[in-house]
C-alpha cells in the first residue's frame, strides 16, 4: 500500500492534500486549483517521496510511459532589444554573449544531429522581440533545407511575439508547435520584464492555439517569485492548457540583473515540478534549461520519476547540456521508451 | 599564436583571479568559453546540439572536440 493510501485509511480523513490529489488528479484527471497547488508546494521534505510518486503515477496514467525528446538550436543569438532580467541574450545588459546568426548548412546539420539521437522535435529559436521578414525567410529556407536533407523531424519554433499574419505564415511553413513562455506568474512578470507585458505574450499564445499549432509554454523557476506566485503561475499555465509545458530553472547569467541569484535547490525544484504535474495532468512537461545545474544527474532521474515526460537532449541555446547519449541511456534504464515520430503523427 | 593569458569564461587575466573557482563555477553552469584566451576579446559563440564554436576576430575559431 502506498504511503498516501495508508494515511487516508489510518486517519480516515480526506483533508490531506496528497490524498485529495490522488482522487482528483490521478483518478479523475482534474488538475489542482491554485490553492491546492500552494498546499503541495508547502509540503515538507518528509512528504517529497510520496509527492514524486504521485506525480509519476499521474503522468503514467494520463500521458503514458513515452518520453518526448527534443533538440533546440539558436538561429539568432544575442542582441535582443527586450529586457528579460534572466536573459544573457538581452542586448541591454553587459553579458558576454555576442550576436550571432547560424547559417542554413549549420541549421541543417543541427537538425540532423538532433534526429540521429532519436528526437522527434527540433525547435528553432531566435532571440528577438518578434520575427522580422529576414528571420522568417531564414526559417522558411531552413525548414525547406532540413526537408531536402531527408529529415522528417517535427519542427517547432520560438521566435517571440507574433502578429496574426506571422502565425499564419508559420502554419503554412509546416511548423507544428510554437514555444512562447509566459516565464512567471502574471503578478511577478513586471518585476522580470518591463519592455513588454504578460498579456502580450498571452495574446500570441492565443493566436497560435487558434491557428491549430500546438502550444508550448512554460517559464523559469527561481526568479525571486514567492511560493504563492509559483502556485499562481502553475494555475495560469493550467488555464492556458498548453500541449507542452517547459520548465526551466534559473541559471544566474553573468551581467544580467539576476547574476547573483541563488540556484533553486534540488528538492525545492523537484517539489515544484511535481506540483506543476498535479496542476496539469495531461500535457508534456519538459525539463529544459538549468536542470544540470539544479539537479545534477541524480535529480534528473528523480524528476523523470516525478512527473516529467519530455526532455531536451544535447546543448541548449547558450549553455551546454550533458551528452545526449547519457540521457538516452537513463531513459533506457528507467524503461521509458522514447516517443517515436509515428506516434505523434 | 600568443600564449593563453586570459580566462575564457570571464575574460580576466589568468594570474589575476581564482582560476579554479571561476572555471569551476562556469563549468557547473555548463558555459562555453566566451572570451579569447589570447586577447580577452568577446568571441562570437554558436552553441549547437552537440557542440560549440567560438570565434575571435583576431585569433580565429576554437571549437568543442
Ligand atoms: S525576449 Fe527572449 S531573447 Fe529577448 S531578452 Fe527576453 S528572453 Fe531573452
Ligand atoms: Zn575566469
Ligand atoms: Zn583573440
Amino acid at each position: 500500500m502506498t504511503a498516501a493510501a495508508e494515511r487516508v485509511e489510518t486517519t480516515g480523513t480526506d483533508t490531506d492534500i496528497l490524498a485529495i490529489a490522488r482522487e482528483q488528479v490521478l483518478e479523475r484527471g482534474e488538475g489542482l486549483s491554485e490553492q491546492q497547488i500552494l498546499e503541495v508546494l508547502r509540503l515538507g521534505d518528509d512528504r517529497l517521496t510520496e509527492l514524486l510518486e504521485l506525480a509519476h503515477a499521474v503522468r503514467m496514467r494520463w500521458c503514458g510511459p513515452e518520453v518526448e525528446v527534443e533538440g533546440i538550436i539558436s538561429l539568432k543569438t544575442g542582441g535582443c532589444p527586450e529586457d528579460c532580467h534572466f536573459c544573457s541574450q538581452s542586448g541591454r545588459f553587459p553579458t558576454p554573449v555576442r550576436s550571432a546568426w547560424l547559417d542554413i548548412p549549420g541549421l541543417v546539420r543541427s537538425a540532423r544531429e538532433t534526429r540521429e539521437t532519436g528526437a522527434t522535435e527540433f525547435c528553432i529559436v531566435a532571440a528577438v522581440r518578434g520575427p522580422d521578414k529576414r528571420l522568417l525567410s531564414q526559417v522558411r529556407e531552413g525548414i525547406k533545407a532540413i526537408r531536402e536533407d531527408g529529415n522528417d523531424i517535427q519542427i517547432a519554433c520560438s521566435l517571440g511575439m507574433l502578429t496574426q499574419a506571422q502565425v499564419d505564415e508559420l502554419v503554412e511553413m509546416g511548423v507544428h508547435r510554437y514555444n512562447h513562455n509566459l516565464e512567471t506568474a502574471r503578478s511577478h512578470f513586471p518585476n522580470v520584464v518591463t519592455s513588454h507585458t504578460w498579456e502580450e505574450r498571452w495574446e500570441t499564445l492565443r493566436m497560435v492555439r487558434a491557428a491549430g499549432m500546438e502550444v508550448c509554454c512554460g517559464g523559469i523557476i527561481g526568479m525571486g517569485e514567492t511560493v504563492e506566485q509559483r502556485a499562481e503561475f502553475a494555475a495560469q499555465l493550467a488555464e492556458l492548457g498548453p500541449d507542452e509545458c517547459t520548465m526551466n530553472f534559473l541559471i544566474p547569467q553573468p551581467g544580467t540583473p539576476y547574476e547573483n541569484y541563488d540556484v533553486v535547490e534540488g528538492k525545492d525544484a523537484l517539489r515544484t515540478v511535481a506540483a506543476f504535474r498535479l496542476a496539469m495532468p495531461r500535457p508534456l512537461i519538459r525539463f529544459s534549461g538549468g536542470r544540470e545545474l539544479t539537479f545534477g544527474d541524480l535529480g534528473t532521474e528523480q524528476g523523470m520519476l516525478g512527473g516529467v515526460n519530455a526532455i531536451i537532449v544535447g546543448n541548449y541555446l547558450t549553455n551546454l547540456g550533458r551528452p545526449a547519449a547519457r540521457d538516452l541511456q537513463m531513459l533506457d534504464e528507467l524503461n521509458m521508451p522514447v516517443k517515436a515520430l509515428s506516434d505523434s503523427l | 599564436m600568443d600564449e593563453q593569458v586570459y580566462c575564457g569564461f570571464c575574460g580576466q587575466e589568468l594570474t589575476a583571479h581564482d582560476l579554479a573557482g571561476c572555471v569551476g563555477a562556469r563549468r557547473a553552469a555548463m558555459e562555453p568559453p566566451r572570451y579569447c584566451a589570447h586577447c580577452a576579446r568577446r568571441m562570437v559563440v554558436q552553441v549547437t546540439p552537440t557542440g560549440w564554436s567560438a570565434r575571435c576576430s583576431r585569433h580565429g575559431e576554437v571549437a568543442s572536440g
